[in-house]
């Protein structure tokens, strides 16, 4: 226990000491998150009236990021499952970064539903128990279950595992294997309840198709890579952390396979609702060529095929995918490209035509994109100090064991493996 | 307004705290953990309207009233005394926003009654003083102007919804070649929007009546993506009424006050059918095409519709069976 609490203050000791760089980084995030604090504010006194929200198109911007963070969070399982199932030290290594990326994606898509509640006061209703949870009819109420669990689950492996690395033990697998499979298998259901979230609305024909949730779990292993992939690179550039160039290769090709599919999925559903014109394609023609002289997403969409082909052509030719340079455009414009696709594309198309044939059309307000900008610093934020954290233990700068003593550290096995590896 | 409370002038105990609904709240508090983060809202949000006495928001006008609707209970657990105290904090509320005092009751539903409605198209000539009166009636915003019923101008020989007029305004109605269609919550009997509320903020009564719990509700607006019907309204900001337009006989899961942030819809107006009443729109309805009954009385009207006349539900492919009938004249009247 006096380990851990001294674990716990080595960790925050951690995260307030770094270089210029570090505050500077630091404190803008925590404007962007000023910015949010008083946006809010306004939409807290006045209510969602000051966001482009309407009876017609009751969810938007927030909704759509809510998706889209989901499946980034859910994308940690890429590293998780070589690392630990294929038992690939190099992906080991550096799980502890997915991970990391998958807990504040998960508090970026919590914090996006907890502004898009209209009663955050009354968030205490959904507790089981406390409150009134309608399990296991409703698919929010499963949402709400899946995402809380994953948010433990990434809270608590990486830091036992940490834990034992600042004491300087080395935990046999085995011990904590039992977890990580449920964390994987819990990735997907995550990714899968949000799917079904939309899909399971009988009344939004463009939201009700089976495809839903094969199409956003393929569309996060797309866009949750190609942040990785990035993040990554900022990790060696920044700290002193071996990151294997092997590790981008294979993400680039998960990225690669992914967007080939998501894709596909696209253009399946694309065929079904065109070939033959149904009341259930109103929504996809406005998308694609918009409806009644109504056409709000056509430019948005479009240039999500674009950025999405142009991010294909570069993963899939050789050379492209394995220089720096075009790699890093071409998660760049995968990254948006389904951030527009499965956000604003998918979320906001399924109210258009409302279900009384209604066309309503919906964009949102800088109010709204102010109340997101500290979300989503929030997220880098928490990411921030998660990898700091992590980097110092399983690098043996912080921690409690001999070899800290001795000022020399003590770099878990794989990071040494890694290490030496890269210095060859 | 003049007797308007300014809580700052009032020291606390002089108040009377709902003691009970926070008992049982702090119970249930011990019993799963802590959640400190919901609690201190709560503290927080209480300080902010006692700042602001003279715009009341989404809390209560006190205090104690904001603190008693920040740990309310959910309906069904609600005993008749947290019940009573919900009841006298609504009209406290409505005095202090609307300097009116109105009568709030939790009428239950009559025994053996299960209600139901047919709307014959042929007499439906466009006028919308349905629409009109369920707004008076409902106490609906009239700056967010909820409208629980929209009439659809619809060509003739076409009955596709996309095709549907909302905003019709001809300088007469009706206009030849064209005919009316009013769509308001279509009470289903398998609601999709019940279901999928996260936390049964929204619920099917005894008398088949789908209401809603204004204070249970999170406003996380999964039940108006779910209605088939584009029933339900969200009160994106604090419906405003003038003090006379107000009605002030009001029903906990009908036409009381609302606040903003939380979904409202057609509930068959409660605070009449309850009482044996006909619903305002029927009332309203200078046309005679809305009946409205109770569908386990063999001799009510609209059990005589049911069994005479050619009937259609609105999306029936879709399972939700609708308790919301159209019908039409044999011989559709000309004009």
């Amino acid at each position: 226990m006096k380990v851990f609490y001294a674990f716990v203050m080595d960790g925050m000791k951690t995260a307030l000491r770094g270089g210029p760089l570090y505050y500077m980084w630091m404190l803008f995030l925590l404007v962007l998150i000023g910015i949010t604090a008083w946006s809010y504010s306004h939409q807290w006194t006045e209510g969602m009236v000051i966001t482009g929200l309407s009876d017609q198109v009751s969810w938007g911007f927030y909704i759509a990021n809510f998706a889209f963070f989901v499946g980034i969070a859910a994308a940690g399982v890429l590293l998780t499952v070589p690392a630990y199932i294929f038992h690939r030290k190099d992906v080991k290594s550096v799980v502890i970064i997915g991970e990391a990326m998958a807990l504040s994606a998960v508090v970026v898509a919590m914090g996006f539903v907890a502004v898009d509640i209209g009663r955050l006061d009354r968030a205490w209703h959904v507790i089981p128990g406390l409150g009134k949870f309608n399990w296991p009819n409703s698919m929010l109420a499963w949402d709400i279950v899946v995402l809380n669990v994953y948010l433990f689950l990434n809270l608590f492996i990486p830091m036992y595992i940490l834990f034992k690395h600042y004491q300087g033990k080395e935990t046999p697998v085995r011990k904590y294997f039992f977890w990580v499979v449920i964390a994987c298998f819990w990735a997907i259901s995550i990714h899968t309840v949000t799917a079904w979230l939309l899909s399971s609305n009988v009344a939004r024909p463009f939201w009700h198709t089976a495809l839903m949730a094969p199409r956003f779990i393929s569309s996060a292993f797309t866009a949750g890579p190609a942040l990785m992939i990035i993040i990554l690179q900022a990790v060696r550039r920044y700290t002193d952390y071996p990151v294997s160039q092997s590790v981008i290769k294979m993400l680039a090709i998960i990225m690669t396979i992914s967007l080939q599919i998501s894709l596909y999925f696209v253009a399946a559903e694309l065929f079904t609702d065109f070939y033959f014109e149904g009341a259930h394609a109103a929504s996809m023609h406005y998308l694609f060529l918009g409806l009644d002289g109504f056409d709000g997403l056509k430019s948005w969409i479009w240039t999500a095929v674009g950025l999405n082909l142009v991010a294909l052509t570069l993963l899939m030719v050789h050379k492209t995918r394995e220089n720096r340079v075009t790699l890093n455009i071409a998660c760049v414009l995968g990254f948006v490209g389904i951030w527009i696709e499965k956000g604003m594309g998918l979320v906001v198309t399924g109210f258009i035509p409302t279900p009384l044939g209604e066309i309503f059309e919906y964009s949102p307000t800088l109010m709204e994109i102010g109340v997101s900008v500290g979300i989503y610093a929030l997220g880098a934020f928490v990411f921030t100090i998660l990898t700091k954290v992590a980097i110092e233990v399983e690098l043996g700068r912080i921690g409690k064991h001999k070899n800290i003593l001795k000022g020399v550290g003590n770099i878990s096995d794989t990071v040494k493996q890694v290490k030496t590896a890269a210095a060859k | 307004m003049t007797e308007q409370q300014h809580p700052d002038d009032k020291s606390l105990d002089e108040q009377t705290l709902p003691d009970l609904a926070k008992r049982h709240f702090f119970k249930k508090l011990g019993m799963v953990g802590a959640t400190g983060a919901a609690a201190a809202t709560g503290v927080s949000s209480a300080v902010e309207i006692i700042k602001e006495p003279n715009k009341p928001s989404w809390g209560g006008a006190t205090f104690s009233d904001a603190m008693g609707d920040f740990f309310q209970d959910h309906y069904s657990r609600m005993s008749d005394e947290e019940m009573n105290e919900a009841l006298e904090r609504i009209k406290r509320k409505a005095k202090q926003k609307f300097g009116v005092d109105i009568n709030c009751e939790d009428t239950k539903p009559m025994p053996d009654t299960y209600f139901g409605y047919a709307l014959n198209i042929s007499k439906c000539r466009g006028y919308r003083e349905c629409v009109e009166g369920c707004i008076r009636e409902n106490n609906q915003g009239r700056d967010s102007q909820v409208q629980y019923i929209r009439v659809l101008e619809m060509d003739e020989g076409d009955s596709n919804l996309e095709h549907s007029d909302h905003y019709y305004d001809p300088a007469t109605v009706p206009v030849a070649g064209k005919y009316y269609m009013p769509v308001q919550c279509q009470q289903c009997d398998n609601a999709p929007c019940v279901k999928a509320c996260p936390v049964e903020a929204t619920w099917m009564d005894k008398d088949g009546i789908v209401v809603i719990d204004y204070n249970w509700c999170i406003g996380c607006r999964m039940c108006m993506s779910a209605c088939p019907y584009w029933a339900r309204h969200f009160n994106w900001t604090e419906p405003q009424i003038a003090a006379q337009d107000l009605n002030p006989n009001t029903n906990y899961l009908g036409n009381r006050p609302r606040m903003k942030g939380v979904v409202e819809k057609c509930h068959f107006c409660t605070q009449r059918t309850r009482k044996g009443r006909q619903p305002a729109c029927m009332e309203a309805c200078p046309t005679g095409a809305r009946v409205f009954g109770n569908l386990l009385d063999p001799e009510s009207e609209i059990r005589w519709i049911l069994e005479n006349k050619t009937v259609f539900r609105l999306k029936e492919e879709l399972g939700t069976e609708p308790k919301f009938w159209y019908y039409t004249d044999e011989a559709r009247a000309r004009t």
